[in-house]
């Protein structure tokens, strides 16, 4: 936690106080250190259930209910920051706050499955269930990965392009280089306060195990 | 239009919900742990 909340610190400062503003989009375009690593969190945090998902149903491994449990919290935190920073960027680039494009959309639909996902894992939880239920709403939702991925390009409407993909970046280095230590602290910060999460619900089945014992004897 | 408001405006909910997570992921630990504990000196 302490290395992600020293890089996030860095990548901040430098996103804030050492890059030059864009030619296009001046200032506002600093929104970006922050709006990427989120929108990137938001996405990652889905793929993270869905694997747990994968694990619990194929190999029933006793953590990964649990991984899933942990992991939707942090997701849904990170994509609202994305939706609420987006649309903040949005007002002085595009004259909108929201906009019913693919991306924005999509994204939107990643935050309400993260609720329902949320909503369902505790219920069932609650009812003394293994988490099944909660572990294919986990696979179906995986669906919208792709759709939010592929949207900029299926949908040309509002939303940019794509200006970062494993090849390369069209923004200008000057720009783009306290982008890695946002990207990486804030990746450091959602598994820290995974593995929190993580060790709160295993400490708290725990508790439920012995209380269950006490009761019996 | 001034720009800097709305990145001001950003970088604080970023802050403030990634602060609030961390506080709240890192209270609930404590908190169970600390229910562990507690039932294990009964």
């Amino acid at each position: 936690m302490l290395i992600g909340l020293a890089l996030t610190v860095a990548g901040v400062v430098a996103g804030l106080a050492l890059t030059p503003p864009d030619y296009l989009q001046g200032e506002t375009v600093r929104i970006l250190y922050i709006h990427v690593p989120s929108a990137w969190l938001g996405m990652a945090g889905w793929l993270g259930i869905a694997a747990a998902s994968i694990s619990q149903l194929v190999w029933r491994h006793p953590l990964a209910a649990v991984a899933g449990r942990a992991i939707a919290p942090a997701g849904a935190t990170f994509a609202a920051i994305c939706l609420v920073t987006g649309s903040i960027w949005g007002r002085p680039t595009w004259g909108t706050w929201w906009e019913w494009d693919g991306r924005l959309t999509s994204m939107l639909v990643l935050f309400f499955l993260y609720l329902g996902y949320i909503a369902l894992a505790s219920a069932e939880r609650e009812r003394g269930g293994e988490g099944q239920i909660a572990a294919i709403y986990g696979l179906v939702g995986a669906i919208n990965l792709p759709i939010i991925h592929y949207s900029v390009l299926w949908w040309r409407t509002l939303h940019q392009g794509e200006s970062i993909g494993i090849t390369g970046s069209s923004i200008d280095r000057s720009i783009l280089w306290p982008l890695p230590l946002t990207m990486i602290g804030f990746t450091c910060l959602f598994g820290a306060a995974t593995l929190m999460r993580m060790r709160a619900e295993l400490a708290e089945a725990k508790v439920e195990a012995r209380m269950r014992r006490m009761g019996r004897e | 239009m001034n720009p800097w408001p709305f990145v001001v405006a950003a970088y604080g909910v970023a802050i403030a919900l990634t602060v609030a997570l961390l506080l709240w992921t890192f209270m609930s630990m404590r908190r169970a742990e600390a229910a562990v504990d507690a039932l294990k000196r009964q």
